[in-house]
């Protein structure tokens, strides 16, 4: 047996023991997840016991190191893993902002203290994290952000306003762009600042969307306060750390695009019928319904592929630039397909029979995924310019 | 198997590029039509890949070949679509050799794959019926009589028709159109009585002809496999011969879009670069993307053949559907975006779009192909 099947048969092992068989389902809906944080929502008892669990191996961040509250594990035990925990369904134990964005920037541009500040507390799910990057008139300009810090010795006075900050209700602390100076071009002066958002100075008002949730906020800053030592890396130069930090955030949001179990095909099946020779009886749907898959598996080839390029050493292509656009372009056109697929049955909006609107909840809230993260213009705008050499529009 | 090519597979692209680039680009696709090239390819050139052993890449070394597999052989094809590089690679050796390892007895193998491997036979399949790529429909019959066959029947886009010493016939020992069993292939020599062949001028300058069968008589070991039994092993070839194709769809699709983004980097209007309108640099990024999954599709089909997956039949339609729907893109936009120039004979662009349309018809079409991607996926 090799260390990687050993690794398997432990890990096989220790899942089927430890993982509660209510976290052996996939979720119902995006909010269904569990997200830690110092007053977490708890849909089920068994969320906070399987991240326990889970945090206590490090395996909420299986590849980070184990100083900071991971499982050090190596991009193949990592799969295994993966693999493992897809067998039995089992769900993901935590989901977290502090994961998927905060922590590969920290990782890469904290210092030793900050990461043995906050690392293992993300891991651990102790405190929940929101992204302070947008504002009313920065958004795909990004970089004319206004939010102001001023230097006031061992802290920052940051005055301003954030918008579309995701769960900044819920959350515990923020990471933060902020302006710390205003002289040169715009994107010099911009700083990366961590901060507590229980404090006075932080006001936060949720906004309702499309889909009837208010996973978003306005959030306002009226001399609030961020400690120095929270700065992440040098003083107006967090321009870098930001771009960074979006590319982990559009790979998060890229990996909508992989296909779901049950195949549209087979949905309609039941829904619209089959002909006499068994094909889904209306044509024009078939079409776009195997134009979709078709799709759906090339992408998830194309992951495959660069994620097999990387790990040969061949370095992260040209082609994983295409993600966060192709990923949520498609996934909107499952979201629409399903619509089609199931008819009326999607259009729900509450009650028993239609699931508590979910389709359409989950329809409505997919428009977001090609706007949050740097919306599908923006990256065409990057493949055009860094990836095809094309001048400035 | 991790989707990457290894080293060999590396140095096996570059040096199939270079030789390529050198002796079997457009420019000499372009002296084989005005000239009127009764072959349609430089048999020059031809013996020159043979001695490289790319007509033996994908054959066995048991029978003369490399044993190379497919994934290599791919990556050639996918360097002949870049160059749109003519010769048999697609006809003798993707097609003609696959089916007889595929289908032939030991002895037929012995006998054949060697001689195609040398160079020293040129063979050719002979399917298609009417307009569209539909081989069950084969109507083409083969009548036992004495110890041998009959042939009746009539064959369009049978590649490099004009060259090929010998045919692979697909005809019906019973059954009627439609029916997948009572399906063989027979192996006939060019000039048997009977047979004729007749050289037709396609869009894209390549030799393909129509075959007219009429009373050919050949002998019982001109069978390949049980007569009648031939449909699993035709229809692994043609999966095989789709994912060939798709890998030289690939080349010529990515190479057309490399001339465009090169010409958008160049040509000015209104005093500044016509790359720099996003109306056409968003084009040009979603055409980049598809690329990217088009590439993904044909590697995964390849390594499947080579890997004996079970999945083969699905992952072939998905390339070639992926494919044939990349490279019409591809090559419309590629005209578009050189303006006047792409629409002139004399600018090699043209000659992308022309070949890219015979590929893409060839052992069918997109239609054909995502088709059967959603009959193989279950609806
Ligand atoms: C569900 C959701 C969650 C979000 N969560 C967060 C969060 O947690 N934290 C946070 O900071 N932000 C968040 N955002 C904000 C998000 O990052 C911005 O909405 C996004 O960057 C777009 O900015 P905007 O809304 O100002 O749109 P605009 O930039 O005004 O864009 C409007 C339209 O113009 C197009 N456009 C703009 N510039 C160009 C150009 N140069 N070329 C071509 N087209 C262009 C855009 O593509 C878009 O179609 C979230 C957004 C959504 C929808």
């Amino acid at each position: 047996m090799t260390d990687l099947d050993q690794f398997r048969a432990d890990t096989r092992a220790w899942l089927e023991e430890n993982c509660p068989q209510s976290m052996r389902t996939p979720r119902l809906n995006f909010d269904d997840a569990y997200w830690g944080g110092r007053r977490p929502d708890i849909a089920h008892p068994d969320q906070k016991l399987w991240c326990e669990r889970m945090a206590g191996r490090g395996w909420t961040v299986p590849q980070w190191p184990k100083e900071y509250g991971g499982g050090g594990l190596g991009k193949d035990e990592a799969k295994v893993l993966r693999q493992e925990m897809a067998r039995i369904n089992a769900r993901s134990p935590l989901e977290s902002f502090g994961i998927s964005m905060l922590g590969p920037a920290l990782l890469k541009f904290g210092s030793e203290e900050q990461k043995k500040e906050h690392l293992p507390r993300i891991a651990r799910g102790e405190i929940r994290w929101c992204q302070g990057y947008s504002e009313p008139n920065a958004g795909s300009d990004l970089a004319s952000l206004q939010t102001r810090a001023e230097d006031r010795g061992d802290h920052y006075l940051i005055n301003g306003q954030k918008v579309w900050t995701s769960y900044a209700d819920k959350a515990d602390w923020i990471f933060c762009l902020v302006r710390t100076d205003n002289s040169g071009s715009k994107h010099e002066g911009i700083s990366f600042v961590l901060f507590d958002m229980d404090q006075p100075g932080v006001t936060v008002k949720p906004i309702k969307l499309i889909s009837g949730s208010s996973p978003f906020c306005e959030t306002f800053f009226d001399d609030a306060k961020a400690l120095k030592k929270n700065l992440i890396g040098e003083e107006g130069k967090g321009w870098t750390i930001a771009k960074y930090l979006l590319t982990h955030e559009r790979e998060m949001i890229s990996a909508f695009g992989t296909a779901p179990k049950q195949s549209l095909g087979e949905t309609a099946l039941e829904t619209v019928g089959a002909d006499a020779s068994g094909r889904l009886a209306n044509g024009v749907l078939r079409r776009d319904i195997a134009q979709y898959q078709l799709d759906a598996l090339a992408f998830g080839h194309t992951m495959a592929r660069v994620g097999d390029e990387a790990k040969a050493g061949q370095g992260l292509g040209p082609a994983s630039s295409i993600f966060k656009y192709y990923g949520t372009e498609l996934n909107k056109r499952r979201n629409e397909l399903n619509l089609a697929v199931r008819g009326e049955g999607a259009l729900g909006w509450d009650g028993e029979v239609y699931d508590g609107g979910r389709l359409s909840r989950d329809w409505l809230r997919s428009k977001g995924n090609s706007i949050e993260g740097g919306t599908s213009e923006v990256q065409l705008n990057i493949i055009a310019k860094r990836v095809l050499g094309l001048p400035d529009a | 198997m991790a989707l990457v090519l290894n080293e060999e597979q590396v140095m096996l692209k570059d040096s199939a590029a270079g030789f390529l680039a050198q002796k079997a680009g457009v420019p000499q696709l372009r002296a084989l039509r005005d000239g009127n090239s009764a072959e349609g390819f430089d048999p020059a050139v031809w013996r020159e890949m043979v001695d490289m052993g790319w007509a033996g890449i994908a054959i066995p070394e048991d029978f003369g070949g490399l044993g190379y597999g497919y994934t290599g052989f791919g990556l050639v094809l996918e360097q002949v679509g870049r160059h749109l590089s003519c010769s048999p690679l697609e006809s003798s050796v993707l097609v003609a050799a696959t089916l007889v390892n595929e289908l032939g007895s030991p002895a037929q193998k012995a006998r054949w794959l060697p001689a195609i491997a040398g160079g020293d036979c040129q063979m050719t399949l002979a399917l298609q019926e009417g307009s569209h790529h539909a081989p069950e429909r084969t109507a083409a019959t083969a009548r036992a009589e004495g110890d041998g066959f009959v042939l009746n029947g009539d064959k369009v886009l049978v590649l490099d028709a004009a060259t090929a010493g010998h045919f692979l016939v697909v005809a019906r020992t019973a059954g009627e159109a439609g029916d997948t069993e009572g399906l063989g292939v027979f192996l006939v020599a060019a000039g048997t009585e009977g047979l004729s062949v007749e050289p037709r001028s396609m869009v894209d300058s390549r030799s393909a002809g129509a075959l007219a069968l009429r009373d050919v008589r050949v002998d019982a070991d001109a069978v390949l496999g049980e007569p009648g039994a031939a449909w699993a092993a035709l229809e692994r070839t043609l999966d095989i011969a789709n994912i060939g194709l798709a890998a030289e769809l690939l080349g010529l699709s990515v190479e057309a879009f490399e001339r465009t983004v090169a010409y958008l980097q160049e040509r000015k209007q209104f005093g500044r670069i016509i790359g720099g309108f996003q109306g056409l640099q968003h084009r040009a990024a979603e055409l980049f993307a598809e690329l990217e999954l088009a590439r993904s599709t044909v590697l995964k089909a390849l390594q499947a053949i080579d890997g004996d997956a079970d999945k083969l039949s699905l992952l072939a339609s998905a390339a070639k559907a992926k494919l044939c729907e990349v490279a019409a893109r591809a090559t419309n936009e590629a005209i578009q975006m050189h303006g006047g120039i792409g629409m002139t004979d004399e600018h090699e662009i043209g000659f992308f779009i022309k070949r890219a349309r015979v590929v893409q018809h060839t052992f069918g079409d997109y239609n054909y192909h995502l088709d059967r991607f959603a009959r193989l996926s279950g609806f």
